[in-house]
Parts: structure tokens; sequence; C-alpha cells
């Protein structure tokens, strides 16, 4: 398998996971379900890759035990070269749905993990993100007056205003609706290249995969392994009609096994 | 309703404000109509008092303006400001050392399952002894001072505060705590920052029940420990000459200063800080 990093300038790939197995206890012990499967995979610095698969399959488990959320039941896994012991203000997770913390408005959210900094280069940090994330004007509003995409866009702006090394994002568009989360595709493209941060990212959208990653990661049904890794060598911005990208997401389709006309049977 | 909207728009000047009087005046919703029908029925409930009263032709039972004149007589006196004052002493002391003790011990024990696994059953069983069952007890530790309706107050108050506190903790939404883990948070900065400040709209509604508890209780417990406060003026002019107009001015007074009282905290919750908590998603 293709599993190797792409931009190999530092010593260590940003994130390096090897066999890494989880298996969760059931009611008896007998009855344990297995979730992940000898899963092998890495990623370069300043690289976006995507953990894409069925729901259901374990890839954000992957991402949980890469962030130090969950411990593996065997393998390794090494962030910049160190073991994972547990999670790190070197590495933000975005979560999926109300992450931001509602009882501090925009500014005290993006300011949360800034605590230690001088008040004015706090200052300065906060209102450049909140440019970035583009709230001008909400600085003092609250989470609940927000909409979801908004709220969504604060969280992100607090992960990047910590100078996290990675930003590990789990489904973060998965509840917005389809318009809001092509704009938070594109905004979260034009961030990335101008942050220059690893993204490990998870999403059950293969659409979203191949608009955003440099390299996807294609998981199997439980238990879960890395089943292919696709580059996505298109330039950004990327032509969702073009020729390249069509032929991308339908080599994911046949490796999912899938057919892209509904009703007609699955020929392998 | 648009309609109507759509008619003032294009009325000149007084007409439209005289269109904009009807509109409320016919809404059976608006605040004028919310303002007449609880007006209203504390007028209808007054009239009714006062006339049974008349009908059974009670010597001792007041009239609404038995009442009011009671009131009035008290408050020439001096004693209704000076009872009040010392009943709202005994709660400000009882209560803010409930919320002192309460929210702590509650966050800690939300917090620390272990700890958690060995406090409550003891919290369990004393939460359901009335306050009122400790009166022996708190004249025999405290004496006829303002200790003992201090404390029982307390006792009341504490309860609900700390019960909400360990609640709001145990249902906090994972999510907080694990972005707060992720920004690297040392254990007291955990507490202050994320702990208390997710479960503050819990304990706020906690706070608000124990006042309400707290205010029963205090007149309560100034019927035996004390010389003074509200619940006191209420068994003294019960006792000494069947006064039961000012048993009854006692009484409204109690009512007016917990209807004050529950105003005032419901003001906490229009905090940003709480109000999340309240607001629906």
């Amino acid at each position: 398998m293709g599993i190797r990093p792409k931009m190999n300038k530092e010593p260590f790939p940003a994130i390096y996971v090897r066999n890494v197995s989880m298996r969760f206890p059931g009611k008896h012990s007998s009855e344990h379900i297995d979730v992940l499967e000898n899963v092998t995979a890495s990623v370069a610095h300043g690289e976006f890759v995507c953990l894409f698969g069925p729901s259901g399959c374990g890839k954000s488990t992957l991402l949980n035990i890469v962030a130090g959320f969950l411990d593996a039941t065997s393998g390794e896994i090494l962030v910049e070269g160190e073991p994972v012991r547990g999670p790190d203000r070197r590495r933000i997770f975005v979560f999926q749905e109300n992450g931001v913390f509602p009882w501090l408005n925009v500014r005290e959210n993006i300011g949360f993990g800034l605590r230690k900094h001088e008040q004015t280069e706090r200052e300065r940090t906060i209102s450049h993100y909140i440019d970035m994330v583009r709230l001008r004007g909400f600085e003092d509003t609250y989470p609940r007056e927000l909409s979801g995409g908004m709220r969504q866009r604060v969280e992100i702006a607090r992960a990047l205003a910590a100078n996290p090394d990675i930003i590990y994002m789990d489904e973060p568009f998965g509840a917005l609706d389809f318009l809001t989360r092509l704009k938070m595709r594109t905004d979260l493209v034009r961030i990335w290249q101008s942050e220059k941060k690893t993204i490990l990212f998870v999403t059950h959208d293969i659409e979203e995969a191949i608009q955003l990653a440099d390299r996807v990661l294609v998981m199997s049904p439980r238990p879960a392994t890395i089943q292919e890794v696709i580059d996505v060598d298109l330039p950004r911005p990327r032509d969702l009609d073009s020729p390249g990208y069509l032929e991308k997401r339908d080599r994911i389709f046949r490796v999912m096994g899938m057919s892209l006309r509904v009703g007609e049977a699955i020929a392998t | 309703m648009s309609a109507t909207q759509a008619e003032v728009a294009v009325e000149p000047g007084s007409r439209a404000s005289s269109r904009r009087n009807a509109a409320w005046l016919r809404n059976p919703d608006s605040r004028f109509w919310q303002t007449i029908r609880a007006v209203g029925m504390l007028a209808l409930f007054f009239t009714a008092w006062g006339l049974a009263v008349r009908i059974s032709h009670s010597d001792l039972f007041p009239t609404p303006g038995n009442v009011l004149r009671g009131i009035i007589e008290l408050a020439q006196k001096g004693l209704l400001f000076k009872y009040i004052v010392a009943s709202l002493f005994r709660v400000t002391w009882g209560f803010t050392l409930a919320v002192l003790i309460g929210v702590p011990v509650g966050l800690v024990l939300g917090w620390y399952t272990r700890a958690f696994q060995a406090f409550n059953p003891i919290l369990q069983i004393l939460r359901p002894i009335s306050p009122i069952a400790w009166i022996p007890v708190a004249i025999l530790w405290f004496g006829v001072s303002d200790a003992a309706p201090i404390f029982l107050i307390f006792l009341a108050s504490v309860f609900p505060i700390t019960v909400s506190a360990i609640a709001a903790v145990q249902n906090m939404q994972p999510v907080y705590l694990r972005a707060a883990q992720n920004f690297g948070l040392s254990r007291g900065e955990l507490f202050r920052r994320v702990i208390f400040r997710a479960s503050l709209p819990q304990i706020v509604t906690g706070i608000r029940i124990a006042l309400g508890v707290a205010w029963l209780v205090v007149v309560a417990a100034e019927m035996i420990a004390v010389n003074s406060g509200l619940g006191y003026l209420i068994i003294d002019a019960r006792n000494a000459g069947k006064r039961y107009d000012l048993v009854v001015a006692g009484m409204v007074m109690i009512g007016f200063i917990g209807l004050i009282l529950d105003f005032l905290v419901r003001q906490l919750e229009k905090f940003d800080e709480v109000r999340w908590g309240y607001a629906r998603r």
C-alpha cells in the first residue's frame, strides 16, 4: 500500500500510526467489538489528509486515539516522533458541533488557549483570527446567537489561535446544511493554505474528502483497516466538474464497492 | 395581523396610532390584557375574601381592609421594618453560608466519582429530613438566638444547592471537558474556567429553589426560636390578644417579600454567563 509521507522535510512524519488495533469491551467478555485492526498510516508535515470511510467504521475512533483522547488496545502512535500520552495543546481537536464554550463570547472563545500570553499580543492574535474566519462584528456575540456555521468558524479560530502544529477535525461540518458546508470547505482550504498546518480530517462525505485533501485514506468497514490511499494531486481551487476530480471520486466509489447508478447491482 | 400592519403603513399621523391601539386592545394576548387578567383576579380575590368575612359575621378573621390597617399600624410602630429586617438578616446569613459551602462541595462531589460514592448516601439520608424537624436540635445546640434559625435556613438551602451542583457537573457535556483537556488546563483552571462555568446555569436554578425554601423556613424557625421577625410576629399576634388582622398582615408581608426575593434571583438568570443554559437551541 502506498502509505508514505509526501513531503519529508523533517526527520519524522507529523503523524505516524503503526499496527494500531482497538477493541471495545462488549456486555460480556466474549462479545468485545473490534473497531480497528492493524491500522498503519502516516501524515507529513503541512499535509491535509482526510480519513474517509462508511459511518461507524471507526475513523472517529482512530482520530480520538491519535489525538490522545482514547488509548489504543495495541499499536504505536507517534506524533512529531513522540508517543502520544494524552491530549496536547500543540494539537487541537475541532469537534463535530457545540465544541465552543457557550458561556464565553466569540472573542473569549478564540482567546481561550491564549491565557498565558501578554494582553496586547492576545488581543492582536484574537483580532487576526476573527478576521480570518470572517467574524468581524461578532466579537461580543455569544455562541447561542450564532448560526451553526459561525459556531464552527469560532471553533476553528480558537484552534488556530492556539498556534498548534496539527489540527484534528472530526466531521466538523457534518451538522451544517449543504450550502454552508460548501462555503466552510472553501474557507478551510483558504485558511490551511495561509496557515500551513497539518490537518487530519475525518469525513464520511466523498466530495468533501476530494475537495479538501492532499491524500484520502479510505477505510474499510469494521474492523477497519486502511483499504486504499488516494493521492488527490489536483490543483486548488478545485474544479468539481473536472475529469480529474470525477476520476478520483469514482475511484473511491469503486474501492467502497458501490455503483454510481442508483438501483444497479454491484458488479464485483 | 399583516393586513393591519399594511393599513397602519398607509394611514398618516394620529389615526395610525389609534389603529395600533385598537390592535393591542383586540389582541387577547397583548401586555394590556395580561395585566388586566392578573390585576382583575387579585381584585376579585380580595372582594370575595371581604364578602366572605362579612357574610360569616366572623369576629376574629379580618377583612382585607383590617389587614391593610394592621400593616399600617405595624409600620407606624416601627415593628414592620424591624421584623422584615430581622427575617432578611437571618435568611441572608443562612443562605449565604449554604451557597459558600454547597457550591464548592457540589462541584467537588460531582467531579470526583469516588468522593460522590462515599458521601452521597449521607446526603440522601439528610436531605429528606424537614428543617422543621431540626428545630429542637437547633435550640439544643444554639439556644434561643439568631444562630438557631440561621442554622435551620442553612440546612434547608444547602441541600438543593449541593444537589444541583453535583447534577450540573455530572451532566456536563463531555465535549467541554475534552476541549479543556486539549488546551492543557491545570486542575484549578479546569474547575474555574470550565466545570464551574458549565455548571452555573443549573447551580443558579438550585439557588433559586433554595432561596424559596429558605424563606419558608425562616418563618417557621422564628415561630419558636426567637423573639423578632415575621414568623415571630404571627405567633405573637395570635398569642397576645388574638390579633388576627396582624397574623394575616404578617402572612401578606411574607408573601410579598418572597415574591421580591424570587424576582431578584431570577435576575441572575439574565446574565450571559448563564443564559445559554436556559435558551433553547
